[in-house]
């Protein structure tokens, strides 16, 4: 593929009533990392879920393209479908539905193809080492009753098993403990390392970004894209905060 | 949860040719009555009774409770259907067109499988009823009511029958005793495990017509048994009533498990009446699915009465478009140390409404009794309704008694998040509420919770 493997341009989005996201543009290419910080409601939540087609949020304007395909009308199955991916802010609990036969079954239906058991049960194994899960997980009613840590290790256990070629993460290092953040970190290294996966990281840490390459940073504030820079705008806004960029 | 087979939809809604069966002129009298008992060739003290049941039939009033039932005209019902056969204990002797109806419904196959014995009915009559030898060998009694009437076991169905369920409890336990055919008896005998399940399945085939079927299990001390009904009908629009009994004796130190799927057409009144008495040290276990018809009343009462004596119910009601269905489950507690465990569930979409009634009876004898009722309903949109209607009659002040219920909603960020995985909405509130309902597919065994599974798609499909 030639072009980029996302692009926004001139995107505005909001809910019923209001407008929470202002002419976005934002291109991201196959297998690069993009960071998006900015401080609390300024929209970042909001952006992962308009482009990952949450119906909670309406396109009031512009358009998103995946690989070059206009996706700004497709239902968020269809995106999963064609490579997007979102770890959530905050998971939400399925009672009665393990983990493991979401992720089999979410396979199964995205890729339209019958599961190879084996290899389906060898690499959920290898993805939770990695991740240090204990193989109870698996059998457990998705998120139910998971620690805030144990949710987001689960969102990365989807993340390593889907595969996608473009994976939203919204604050996955937030609430995590030292070593977890360090064990999740290897997950999405792996994902970005080994497998050339593409990443919008939503932060407000850098922890997360220690092991990884990062290629663009952008500052959102009041659904405005404020500056976009490289990885050096991490620690500019670390040292600094919000603030140069929160002047009108 | 297991995975779901793509759903034929003709599955259920088959219908086959009736022009060559014996058909009793619809309405209900005295002559209607007569004529089931002598086709039937009853003894003599049934067919007093029926007409007993008649006569508290034509006083007792309609319940002035519960969803309407005015679409019911039993002058329109016809009461007794048979088909061109009798009852057979070999399929291949089935006449073809019947025993196609029960092979796609599964019934040979699973009987193949995994079952212990095979009773099936359709319309009035039993078609086909066989128990493995080894069972049989072990004692166990599996045959069709009218054989229990005079064979071996002549004397405890007298005993038994419909003593649980008296014809004067309501009307439609009166209906049942007047014009009831077809259904199972079954015994095990003391100390006797039967391994695997006995099912008996009972297919509404004729348009306009009416299924009574009897079903009376006696479970001797320390036996155990598990015992499966599955029902369904195809789709007329004209009204059918269902109106069969259940009387289930569980002795001392026994065990018995009763799993029900009920999978009515949309134009089923079904007026069920389901009760056990359970005693010392004995265990009794419901598991229920109810789906379809079109106004259900269903309430497998539990009479706790000897001491220690324990049982649970967990159940499933799914009511769609078109469909008032109001289920429960009674406890009555009457033995010291007995304990009772109520987990029901309840769906409603497209308008259904869902009622779910649990009634505690705590009487003064009952001295250390435990019940927990735990009831869960979830709306699937805004037209539908649930509601749980808790009861209880506490006479006692050495019992403990808990209820918890609670009302929900399907929760659009619960299907966004699933289908952020690539899973379709339809699939994925599909997940939803198949995982809602697992603590009762659980309790099945594999195939049947995989039916159940299939149900529960067909109606989230069925919009
Ligand atoms: N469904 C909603 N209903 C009402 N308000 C909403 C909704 N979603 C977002 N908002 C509002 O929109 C704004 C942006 O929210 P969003 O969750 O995108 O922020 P964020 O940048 O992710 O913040 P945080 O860093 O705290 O996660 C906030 O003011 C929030 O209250
Ligand atoms: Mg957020």
């Amino acid at each position: 593929m030639s072009g980029p493997l996302l692009q926004v341009s001139d995107l505005s989005a909001g809910i019923e009533g209001a407008e929470l996201l202002h002419h976005i543009d934002l291109t991201i290419r196959e297998g690069e990392t993009h960071v998006l910080m900015g401080p609390n409601g300024a929209g970042k939540s909001t952006l992962g879920n308009t482009l990952m087609g949450n119906p909670a949020y309406h396109v009031t304007g512009g358009r998103i393209f995946f690989g070059g395909e206009d996706i700004t009308e497709l239902g968020a199955d269809k995106r999963a479908a064609m490579g997007m991916f979102m770890s959530f802010q905050n998971p939400l609990e399925i009672p009665g539905l393990s983990l493991e036969s979401f992720i089999r079954n979410a396979i199964r239906i995205s890729t339209g193809k019958p599961l190879k058991i084996f290899q389906f049960k060898k690499q959920l194994e290898a993805a939770m080492e990695i991740l240090q899960m204990d193989a109870s997980y698996v059998e457990r009613d998705l998120n139910v009753g998971f620690s805030g840590g144990e949710k987001k290790k689960a969102e990365i256990l989807q993340l390593l098993m889907l595969d996608p070629k473009l994976a939203i993460l919204d604050e996955t290092d937030s609430g995590l403990d030292v070593d977890a953040v360090r064990t999740v970190s290897r997950g999405i290294e792996e994902y970005q390392k080994e497998r050339g996966g593409a990443l919008l990281v939503i932060t407000h840490s850098t922890r997360i970004l220690d092991s990884l390459h990062v290629d663009r940073t952008h500052v959102l504030v009041k659904g405005r894209i404020a500056e976009t820079g490289g990885a050096e705008l991490v620690d500019e806004i670390n040292r600094g905060g919000f603030e140069r960029f929160t002047e009108e | 949860m297991t995975q779901i087979k793509d759903i034929d939809r003709s599955l259920y809604d088959f219908k086959d040719d009736e022009s060559d069966f014996y058909r009793l002129q619809e309405g209900l009298t005295e002559e209607t009555v007569r004529r089931i008992s002598g086709e039937k060739h009853d003894p003599a003290w049934m067919l007093e009774h029926r007409l007993r049941s008649l006569e508290l039939y034509n006083k007792i009033p309609v319940p002035d409770w519960g969803p309407s039932i005015d679409g019911l005209d039993m002058d329109h019902i016809s009461s007794y259907v048979r088909a061109n056969t009798d009852m057979k204990g070999t399929w291949e002797e089935v006449p073809e067109d019947i025993r196609n109806t029960f092979e796609k419904l599964g019934i040979p196959q699973a009987e193949r499988r995994s079952l212990a014995g095979v009773g099936a009915q359709y319309d009035s009559e039993l078609v086909y009823h066989n128990v493995r030898e080894e069972v049989a060998q072990q004692g166990v009694v599996y045959t069709d009511m009218e054989s229990a009437l005079t064979g071996e076991y002549a004397d405890m169905v007298r005993e038994h029958f419909m003593k649980l369920v008296p014809p004067s409890d309501h009307k439609f336990a009166a209906l049942h005793g007047a014009v009831w055919s077809g259904g199972s008896f079954v015994y095990v005998p003391k100390n006797v495990k039967v391994e695997i399940p006995l099912q008996s399945y009972f297919r509404l085939n004729a348009k306009g017509a009416g299924q009574f079927e009897h079903t009376l299990i006696i479970v001797d001390e320390g036996a155990d048994l598990h015992f499966i009904e599955g029902c369904s009908a195809p789709k007329y629009n004209v009204a059918n009533l269902h109106a069969g009994c259940v009387e289930l004796y569980v002795s001392k130190g026994a065990r018995l498990r009763y799993s029900t799927i009920e999978n009515w057409s949309k134009n089923m009144y079904n007026l069920n009446t389901k009760r056990a008495v359970v005693e010392e040290d004995a265990r009794m276990e419901w598991v229920s699915g109810s789906f379809g018809s079109h106004v259900s009343y269903l309430y497998p009462t539990t009479i706790l009465k000897g001491d220690r004596s324990y049982c649970e119910f967990t159940g499933i009601t799914f009511a769609g478009n078109g469909q008032n269905l109001d289920t429960g489950a009674k406890m009555i507690h009457i033995g010291k140390d007995t304990s009772s465990y109520i987990n029901s569930k309840s769906v409603s979409k497209d308008g259904g409404i869902s009622t779910y009634r649990s009634s505690i009876q705590i009487a003064k004898s009952a001295k250390g009794s435990k019940s927990t009722v735990d009831c869960a309903s979830l709306m699937l949109d805004d037209i539908s309704r649930s509601d749980t209607i808790p009861a209880m009659d506490i006479r006692t002040m050495d019992a403990d008694v808990g209820h918890e219920a609670k009302i929900g909603r399907i929760s659009d960020e619960a299907v966004f998040y699933l289908m952020s995985r690539g899973i379709d909405e339809a699939q994925a509130r599909a997940m939803i509420v198949s995982g809602f309902a697992d603590s009762v597919s659980k309790e099945l065994p594999l195939e049947y919770a995989a039916e159940m599974n299939n149900l529960i798609r067909l109606e989230m499909e069925n919009t």
